[in-house]
């Protein structure tokens, strides 16, 4: 049924992604702006702040926010162009069905009208759980909390997931188990009192640019630097130890690390006695480990374990950051374990100069994970399993517990329950799983099988193009609510101009969809983003992620609040753990045992290259807003392959070069560059791009155990020279664009 | 007038090359549309280095020194500022003399552009738009003689080139001990080349 409505020239055309490079009337209007919004960057994590210009309700500019504490006006590009997307071309209007031959303007009457009918539909034949919710975290913490109880309550149906699954639900999940709590342990502020900094699987300068300058300053105090990734990012560049570790043997690393803190006695034996568990069964688990087996393992020298050892384990304050490249693993919470028992070793948590933290990618990852639209979670971090927080949340919703439904499939796992037929309808909202999910090949087919699927989104999204119905809805700046950054800080999001043509908020179409569904009973009294949020905070009380005390006002006035906040009278936890107290009831941490595993899929004669994916820093996630803005295109209009010198050198390929990279999944074909910054034993493509550029056409569905993420960082690959012709049209489009023809 | 207190320091170890400051010069009120940055990678081969060019805001600007039409003025607080519409005949000999290649004569505009340290903005207190933006704070703008104390690199506001020597108003950032610029993760792999 949802096979694309038309080709997908035909689509790009009408639909884009066009670019637009000007703000509104060209660069010579230069209107005068009537007033400027202070609110928040839309994209990564960092939340950076951000003031908008507005001229007869269009964001026609920005100026730097110099006053909001955590980038005091800094941006990266993705900041500086974003107020582009605003007029732009590609904003959907009006809401569209698919017809024979496109797709057609429709009312808005007949939208939601179709919309319920096929939902009831679907639901009276195949049950309630036969329609699935797909939610994404750049929603603010409002619409996250919306969009779980509209699953659960509207819906009725337990398989809902959001798109956090595949960003930092490892560390979520990692962190959950070590501290008994899911966020950043400190604000970024102790970064620049740390004597060492180790990132892990972090490309800090090109996916958290703000990140660097807090690195610099410690390292402006004599701090040292130690970076953990495939390639030297340009933060590894500088680094006083840089560590090419192969893909997928981040535990590998950290447990050699652990096991020589133990036998050179660096370990903080009072802080490990007196605030954690579990120590001896995780060095049991690193007891192999020596600096020889760790070398084998990871392909890094001796002498580099035992520096980097010793540069963690003397230092008397450190700061541990990592990201994606550890979390998007099949043991990505084991790495995340892994990474944790080396702080708690050290005891150096929960006090000036010494943190932790997951950088989380997505805009609102952190909200996101909070508020319960994850498949197994309530407000407030709660789990949807345990009758305790079941009732709580009943209490808030007013509904009986045989109304609230249990857990539910995974994202990754929803799509395969599609593929297998068992899911037939899907409502997606913020969330692109043709580009973002693993293995797009399947993906598609998987669309394909819908018997009715909508969407709600501002673009026409590559996932959107499949859709039945789709609602035009509203951009960040045309919307109020709150966000939670990668420091756990909830800042405000401030509307600055109203939505275009019929476009109207994500909260208003769920509110409208709940109450033609008959349940308006527990969604009407949502008449605003406030009224949203004054229920998330009863909701989340006494959860975790408690944010009862947090108010509009509070935020406004303290540039922010970090959760917890309990009370009104509560200023908001910047740096968790202090005097050694963690959230587990007993008060102590617990390290996790994370004895070594090889990844899903390993090289092999067939596949004998690794590949890993990843950011560049002109365009965000599967790249459905920042593939339309100008300027960010033309500094990077297409993927390519990293490729070391030497390993091109023994394919007979040069720079530029038609490139074939090929796994299990699919074969994809573009320009190789060439960069001695690599392993020479693995490639890089970055994954922004959709189809035939997607680099998900090539990685796998392997899942984290606990977390359910996919294996995004580690596959194993053939790469061949081939020939210009095999160059896919859109690339050399692309590619013509780049070279500013 | 721009307080000769505040100093604008250039920090090329620190840049990463994410052309904020290029897309954020384009922004400003002055050049709309136009970036005044030449932000260059260095040599991608070899490593991520990049490295970010703005006008040094000479103290005897050669720039100036050889236009014709003496169309580029040097106010006292030791901003050199772009050309002068009216005068500006578009020669290209400020882009040709210049020492850092900063000044950019536009196709189209016929009239020589370069970074006047956000006038607009500086004039009144404010940062240039780059070093407002720049993430890593590659760019700095900032009270000179906190700068020492700040940061572990020497300011260098002097150069010799092709045997002139140039006294500037902005300063470069040199790091001690040198960082090297070629970098190849196979050295730092077991086993090496
Ligand atoms: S993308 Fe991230 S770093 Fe860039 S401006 Fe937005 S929030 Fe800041
Ligand atoms: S750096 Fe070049 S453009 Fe700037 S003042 Fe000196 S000579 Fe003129
Ligand atoms: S903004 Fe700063 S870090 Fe980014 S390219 Fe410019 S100078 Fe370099």
């Amino acid at each position: 049924m949802a096979h694309l409505p038309t080709d997908a020239a035909a689509l790009r055309s009408r639909f884009g992604p066009h670019l637009n490079s000007a703000p509104p009337g060209g660069w010579d209007a230069d209107p005068v702006p009537e007033r400027t919004v202070e609110t928040h960057c839309c994209f990564c994590g960092q939340q950076c702040g951000i003031k908008l210009k507005v001229a007869g309700n269009q964001v026609v500019g920005f100026d730097p926010w110099e006053a909001f504490p955590f980038n005091k006006g800094k941006l990266c590009p993705k900041g500086v162009k974003r107020y582009l997307q605003g007029g732009h071309p590609d904003r959907l209007l009006h809401a569209m069905k698919r017809t024979a031959s496109g797709f057609e303007p429709m009312g808005w009457e007949e939208a939601m009208e179709r919309t319920v009918a096929e939902i009831t539909r679907i639901q009276d034949r195949y049950g309630k759980d036969a329609f699935a919710m797909l939610s994404g975290v750049s929603l603010t913490n409002e619409k996250s909390y919306l969009a779980g109880k509209f699953a659960r309550l509207a819906l009725g149906t337990r398989n809902l997931d959001y798109n956090g699954r595949l960003c930092m639900v490892s560390a979520g999940a990692g962190n959950k188990k070590a501290f008994g709590v899911d966020r950043a342990a400190n604000s970024w502020e102790d970064i620049p009192l740390a004597d060492v900094i180790w990132v892990t699987g972090a490309n800090v300068a090109e996916c958290a640019p703000i990140t660097t300058d807090y690195i610099w300053r410690a390292r402006d105090r004599g701090a040292k630097l130690i970076v953990v990734d495939p390639r030297i990012t340009p933060l590894a560049r500088t680094a006083d130890l840089a560590l090419p570790l192969r893909p997928g043997t981040d535990s590998a690393l950290t447990n050699g690390i652990l096991h020589l803190l133990d036998q050179w006695n660096l370990v903080d034996r009072d802080f490990v006695r007196d605030h954690t568990n579990g120590f001896d069964e995780a060095l049991e688990a690193a007891r192999a480990c020596t600096p020889q087996w760790t070398s084998a393992v990871t392909g890094l020298p001796v002498a580099a374990i035992e520096k980097a050892a010793r540069m963690w384990g003397e230092a008397s304050t450190s700061f541990l950051l990592h990201a994606r490249g550890i979390e998007h693993q099949s043991k990505g919470v084991e790495n995340v374990n892994s990474c944790i028992n080396m702080v708690l070793a050290t005891g150096r948590i929960g006090r000036p100069g010494c943190g932790y933290a997951t950088i989380t990618g997505q805009g609102n990852g952190q909200g996101g994970r909070e508020h319960g639209h994850k498949c197994d979670q309530l407000p407030g971090n709660r789990d949807i399993e345990n009758p305790e927080h079941r009732a709580h949340i009943c209490g808030v919703w007013g509904c009986t517990d045989e109304e609230l439904p249990g857990k539910g499939l995974s994202a990754q796992e929803i799509m395969n329950a599609i593929h297998e037929g068992d899911i037939k309808g899907l409502l997606c909202l913020c969330f692109n799983p043709l580009v973002s999910l693993p293995d797009s090949t399947f993906t598609r087919e998987a669309l394909e099988k819908l018997e009715f699927f909508v969407s709600l989104d501002f673009f026409l999204s590559e996932t959107a193009q499949h859709a039945d119905i789709i609602f035009p809805s509203a951009l960040h700046e045309e919307d109020d609510g709150t966000s939670t950054s990668a420091e756990g800080r909830v800042i405000r999001i401030r509307k600055a101009v109203e939505p275009p043509g019929e476009a109207r908020t994500d909260w208003e179409i769920l509110v409208e969809l709940a109450r033609r569904l008959g349940r308006g009973r527990f969604f009407d009294h949502f008449t605003s983003p406030g009224a949203i949020f004054q229920e998330l905070r009863r909701a989340s009380s006494g959860g975790t992620a408690d944010y009862g005390g947090i108010t509009y006002e509070k935020i406004e006035k303290q540039m922010g609040v970090f959760w917890p906040c309990p009370t009104e009278d509560h200023p908001g936890t910047p740096r968790l753990f202090e005097g050694g107290k963690f959230f587990h009831p007993d008060g102590r941490a617990r390290f996790i045992p994370t004895p070594w595993r090889p990844p899903m899929e390993e090289v092999d004669a067939d596949y004998p290259v690794w590949l890993t994916s990843g950011r560049v820093v002109f365009h965000y996630l599967s790249g459905t807003q920042t593939r339309r803005i100008g300027f960010l295109v033309e500094q990077c209009p297409h993927p390519y392959v990293e490729i070391h010198p030497r390993l091109a050198a023994n394919l007979g390929i040069r720079e530029g070069d038609a490139t074939a990279v090929a796994t299990r999944r699919g074969e994809l074909v573009l320009p190789a560059k060439l960069v001695t910054t690599i392993r020479p034993d693995t490639v890089f493509i970055p994954y922004h791009w959709p189809g035939n550029l997607g680099a998900n056409r090539l990685t796998a569905r392997h899942l984290d155990p606990v977390s359910r993420i996919p294996e995004f960082k580690v596959s194993a690959c053939r790469v061949t020279r081939t020939t210009p012709d095999r160059f896919p049209p859109e690339l050399l489009e692309l590619m013509a664009l780049g070279r500013g023809e | 007038m721009v307080s000769e207190e505040f100093g604008f320091f250039i920090d090329p170890q620190r840049c990463i090359g994410c052309r904020s400051c290029v897309a954020a010069c384009a922004e400003c009120g002055t050049h709309r549309g136009h970036s005044m940055i030449h932000l260059d990678e260095l040599d991608r081969l070899a490593s991520t280095q990049t490295g970010p060019t703005v006008c040094m805001h000479c103290e005897d600007p050669i720039c100036a020194m050889s236009c014709p039409a003496d169309a580029i003025k040097r106010t006292e607080d030791g901003v050199v500022h772009a050309s002068q519409k009216p005068r500006c005949v578009a020669c290209q000999n400020c882009e040709l003399s210049c020492p850092f290649g900063v000044p950019i004569v536009l196709p189209g505009l016929e009239q020589m552009l370069k970074c006047d340290l956000c006038y607009d903005r500086s004039s009144i207190g404010l940062k240039p738009m780059c070093a407002t933006v720049c993430p890593s704070q590659a760019l700095l703008f900032a009270p000179r003689h906190e700068v020492a104390a700040m940061r572990g690199s020497r300011p260098l506001r002097e150069f010799v080139i092709g045997g002139l020597r140039i006294r500037t108003r902005n300063a470069i950032m040199v790091p001690d001990p040198e960082v090297p610029l070629n970098l190849d993760a196979s050295i730092l792999m077991e086993g090496g080349l």
